[in-house]
């Protein structure tokens, strides 16, 4: 194919208004993120000129005690409060997918409230909670500490990680845990051997996602942080009140990498056949047969 | 077929059990707790008596914070007009591209999405700023027109005065769509994906051009999904608190900040507490409009 036929009237992508649009998208979207990488390396205090490739920058910041605390007291809530949430948002799912009970609608629709209501409400809602009902202990040592964080982590990520788990749950065929159930199976077994093979690939994306929203968040983590359990948004925050430094650019560009890491492990994970059918491709095949 | 909770009790018990605890006691209770406040009165430093008061509630429609609102919601409904009007032709190129770019595609388009939010508002102050590279840029532009024009014998152009980019309203309207244009993006895609292309095929035979189609065939065809990004981003550009506080000026103050304010430094818990509720109504009012509209698209098909 020496010469490409002209577009056909709906490759939008190949003409040339829409693809300017979506350059002058990207270049909207990245430019920011890139300079911001880039500047990182510039041997310069005042951040703007390039004054040639350096990486005291990250020396700095590697060396700065209380930003690599905040990153660790962040990996760690992230970290706890994707497992806890891992458990409650598939047991609301299992909930809600297989009974029926008085009240459900009700149960559904509460379990959407923490995901419509705004970041301010619920940031709010868990300072006055903290202040007046559950008083978090002082001076606990790391990690307990972070509790208070965590639970209000844990409160806006668990429903997330439901809907995801029920989206997949719907795609389940009754029949296998019947037939497993018929087969002498126990009903701990059954979720086990059957259901939760099936709800695998679910479970990775809501982890991720509860990962993410956990790392991500600021205003909630703002509203239930003391003095001595300071996360990375809050840090970085704090940094950027008094100034622009090549230290925040440094740190940042350290987080930018790692997102990119985990979308790229979850993609593969998610993406990657092998992983993902391997378990309940065997399952599911009974269906197609007469 | 769901079962029925009464036949399994034991199991029902231990898989409704957890989340349903930590949904009323971390979720419901604090809300409830900030919701009663709002019918309260400050008593002293630290004690609130419910009164069961409708001052705070009234006190929101002082012209200071009724202003504030109605900033809040133009600024959000801004944000989301321009969302709409940048996202739309970027998810019609994304539906009609060839799959492997497709895929792409909504990578690049979630990427900064998941990006700490934070950082993204930072590298935006980076930009922004006066010794930013937007500034830097243009004074470096100006210098060599400046000296173009010396040679030429035409008169000093004069020193260059920088932009203010930084902490103004237009700051804040540029970070909330930076922000917010996923948002827009991923609804608008799943609902042009979902389109039958034969219908635009159809209206590009017969001789309607592409504007003419997209805004008589595709815009009416997808306008549930229209709306339900047009609610993805207008609730969260409301209630946004990092964008202004940090990129907006004295005067760019949101719905959130004053709410902050409210419960950090001015102390009075009962009247944020009002405030947050009434932005919590607003946030259900907008998705009950979504909900009402995608329902009576539905019921003529």
């Amino acid at each position: 194919m020496a010469k490409r036929p002209a577009p056909g009237p709906l490759e939008y992508l190949r003409r040339w208004p829409l693809q300017l649009w979506l350059a002058g998208v990207g270049i909207f979207l990245y430019a920011p993120l890139i300079a911001l990488m880039v500047f990182s390396f510039n041997d310069s205090r005042r951040n703007i000129v390039w004054q040639g490739f350096t990486l005291k920058y990250y020396e700095k910041a590697l060396n700065n005690a209380s930003l690599i605390e905040a990153f660790v007291n962040s990996l760690t809530i992230a970290a706890v409060s994707t497992f806890l949430s891992l458990i409650l948002g598939a047991l609301a799912a299992l909930a809600l997918w297989r009974f029926r009970f008085p009240g459900k609608a009700g149960f559904d629709g509460a379990l959407a409230l923490p995901i419509v209501a705004p970041e301010i409400c619920l940031g709010v809602a868990m300072l006055v909670f903290f202040a007046k009902v559950l008083p978090w202990p002082q001076g606990l040592p790391w990690p307990f500490n972070l509790g208070a964080i965590i639970i209000a982590h844990v409160s806006f990520s668990f429903p997330f990680v439901a809907v995801v788990v029920r989206a997949r749950m719907a795609s389940f065929n009754r029949e296998l845990e019947e037939a497993a159930r018929d087969l002498g199976a126990s009903e701990w077994r059954t979720l086990k051997d059957v259901i939760l093979p099936h709800m695998a690939p679910s479970l990775v994306a809501g982890g991720f996602l509860a990962f993410t929203l956990s790392l991500d968040d600021f205003v909630i983590t703002f509203f239930t942080s003391g003095p001595d359990t300071v996360t990375f948004p809050v840090k970085v925050y704090s940094m950027v009140r008094f100034s622009v430094t090549p230290e925040v650019n440094a740190a940042s560009t350290i987080l930018i990498v790692l997102t990119v890491v985990l979308t790229a492990i979850a993609l593969k994970v998610q993406g990657d056949p092998a992983s993902t059918a391997g378990g309940h491709a065997a399952l599911d095949r009974p269906k197609d047969r007469p | 077929m769901e079962q029925h909770w009464k036949s399994a009790k034991g199991l029902f018990g231990a898989v409704l059990g957890p989340p349903l605890f930590w949904l009323v006691l971390f979720f419901m209770i604090p809300m409830g707790i900030v919701w009663l406040y709002s019918f309260g009165e400050n008593r002293g430093l630290t004690d609130i008596a419910l009164t069961g008061t409708f001052s705070n509630y009234l006190r929101a429609l002082d012209p200071l914070y009724l202003k504030i609102f109605v900033k809040s919601v133009g600024i959000a409904g801004l944000t989301t007009l321009i969302c709409l009007v940048i996202g739309f032709p970027v998810a019609l190129a994304i539906t009609f591209a060839p799959p492997k770019a497709k895929t792409w595609l909504l990578l690049a388009v979630m990427l900064p999405f998941w990006t700490n939010l934070l950082i993204r508002t930072y590298a935006l102050i980076a930009v922004l700023r006066t010794e930013g590279y937007v500034n830097q840029s243009l004074e470096w532009l100006w210098n060599g027109f400046g000296a173009v024009v010396g040679v030429l014998g035409l008169g000093a152009l004069g020193p260059f005065q920088p932009l203010e980019l930084l902490h103004n309203n237009f700051a804040v309207v540029l970070g909330l769509v930076y922000v917010h244009l996923p948002f827009m993006v991923l609804p608008l895609y799943s609902a042009l994906d979902r389109l039958d292309t034969s219908l635009i095929e159809a209206s590009l035979d017969l001789g309607a051009g592409h504007l003419r189609t997209l805004l008589t065939i595709v815009a009416p065809l997808a306008l549930p999904g229209i709306a339900s990004g047009v609610v993805i981003t207008f609730i969260p550009a409301l209630g946004s608190y990092l964008t202004p506080d940090l990129l907006g000026g004295p005067d760019s103050q949101m719905i959130a900040n004053i709410i902050e304010r409210q419960f950090k430094r001015a102390n009075d818990w009962p009247f944020g507490a009002a405030l947050s509720f009434l932005l919590m109504y607003m946030t259900f009012i907008a998705i009950a409009l979504q909900a009402m509209l995608s329902r009576r698209r539905r019921e003529p098909a």
